[in-house]
């Protein structure tokens, strides 16, 4: 049976898994969510979610929320086949894949995510953007850049000289950021603008991409 | 001949939640360890020597022979898959439990921790802080809970049947909300909640962790 994820392409978190699962070469089924229509707050969805969030995957018995355990899931159990995301076969590597990937998760995201909130998501309720809460976050942002600018100045990737899912996590969010008036936070850094580019030129990011639709303001 | 250089080293101190993350596992796991003290009374964490090993200038940071980590999720499940078969298993033995405790432990991070963190910031470490936002995040922390209410319905612990890096990973954050936040009654007042966090905290390795912080 094909694995089932719950969600839009057009969802960062979302996209985060469909990224994974096309450099494993893995099949899957995308049920789409009608999250302006609040599907995902229905009893059938939170039966699969308690949190009301996609995505979902759906593997036989094993139904999974939260996209970085999927992700980890999803390159376990096809480990053998696709892009080794893990180092999986080096636990020193393995564990800097790791350590990444929470930099993206604890430094990265809520910075970037907090700007994305406000100059999409909030327009599109209707509202104005909160200009402090961007500036604060823009400046957050630029500090993780900077580490990163370093980092990449020693290795290819973020965890080392192959992409994995440390480089991975990052993609959804900063292609959106990428299209919003501060995009020279990553160019202004040629590392990190090196790296960026290399990501948006792998197959699977040129399948998921085009699902990344939503539109943000530019201001 | 015993070889200081075999132990791995934890920077940090024994009373910060992160570093306790970390300890706890050591603990679980019966893995021999040594603290070198980053004082962060005086910032430490925040001078140019450590930043070295820690760019963003936080605590814990770890060395093992030439193994040098950050990010105390990612440290503790090194060594919870280093040590599989020593001590406490707290990843689950299938590729699918094993993905069950990652899932709860993107909850901790995603969930728990965002509204945690915050709250202890404010009500614990400063002296004027904004009461809107803690009642804001007091509102969130309750949906929160109520999700972890009805998981332990019928689970004995977060990820299954079992005590995981899932449980642990939030034993640091519990203990302020039982202590120091003054936060009890929304453990107290969960039935299911209370006798997770009763039972977790009743463990022998917590045990020893907090006869090593002395509160």
């Amino acid at each position: 049976m094909v694995m089932k994820v719950y969600g839009d392409g057009m969802s960062a978190c979302v996209a985060r898994v469909l990224l994974c699962l096309h450099e494993k070469e893995t099949e899957f089924e995308l049920v789409p969510v009608d999250l302006f229509a609040c599907h995902h707050k229905l009893p059938s969805f939170l039966s699969m979610n308690p949190f009301g969030q996609v995505p979902v995957l759906q593997d036989e018995d094993l139904t999974l929320f939260e996209s970085r355990a999927i992700t980890a899931y999803i390159a376990e159990k096809h480990k053998d086949k696709g892009t080794d995301l893990t180092r999986h076969a080096d636990a020193k590597e393995a564990a800097i894949v790791k350590l990444w990937s929470e930099v993206e998760s604890h430094h990265f995201n809520p910075a970037i995510s907090a700007v994305i909130h406000h100059l999409i998501v909030v327009p599109l309720q209707g509202k104005t953007p909160d200009a402090a809460i961007v500036e604060e976050n823009l400046e957050k942002l630029g500090k993780v850049l900077d580490v990163y600018e370093e980092k990449l100045g020693k290795t290819k990737y973020l965890a080392g000289d192959s992409y994995t899912l440390a480089d991975l996590h990052h993609v959804p969010y900063t292609y959106y950021f990428m299209k919003t008036g501060h995009a020279g936070l990553v160019n202004d850094r040629p590392n990190v603008k090196a790296w960026w580019e290399d990501l948006c030129s792998r197959p699977a990011f040129l399948k998921v991409s085009p699902g990344l639709t939503v539109a943000p303001a530019t201001n | 001949m015993y070889n200081q250089n075999m132990v791995v080293k934890l920077f940090g101190q024994i009373r910060a939640g992160n570093p306790q993350r970390v300890l706890l596992c050591f603990l679980e796991k019966g893995i021999e360890f040594e603290v070198i003290h980053v004082d962060l009374n005086t910032f430490e964490q925040k001078k140019p020597e450590y930043l070295l090993r820690q760019p963003f200038g936080q605590v814990p940071a770890i060395e093992d022979g030439d193994l040098k980590l950050f990010e105390s999720r990612a440290i503790s499940r090194y060594y919870a898959t280093k040590y599989a078969d020593q001590g406490t298993d707290l990843l689950g033995k299938t590729l699918e439990q094993r993905a069950i405790v990652e899932q709860w432990m993107e909850v901790e991070a995603n969930y728990f921790n965002v509204v945690v963190l915050p709250l202890v910031i404010n009500i614990v470490f400063t002296p004027k802080f904004d009461i809107a936002l803690v009642e804001e995040l007091k509102v969130k922390l309750d949906k929160v809970l109520d999700v972890y209410e009805n998981q332990l319905a019928t689970n004995r612990y977060l990820a299954g049947a079992e005590f995981s890096l899932a449980d642990l990973t939030h034993m640091p954050g519990m203990r302020y909300i039982m202590n120091e936040a003054g936060l009890g009654s929304m453990v107290t007042s969960r039935e299911n909640v209370n006798r997770w966090w009763n039972e977790i905290s009743a463990r022998p390795a917590w045990k020893q962790l907090m006869e090593m912080a002395a509160y």
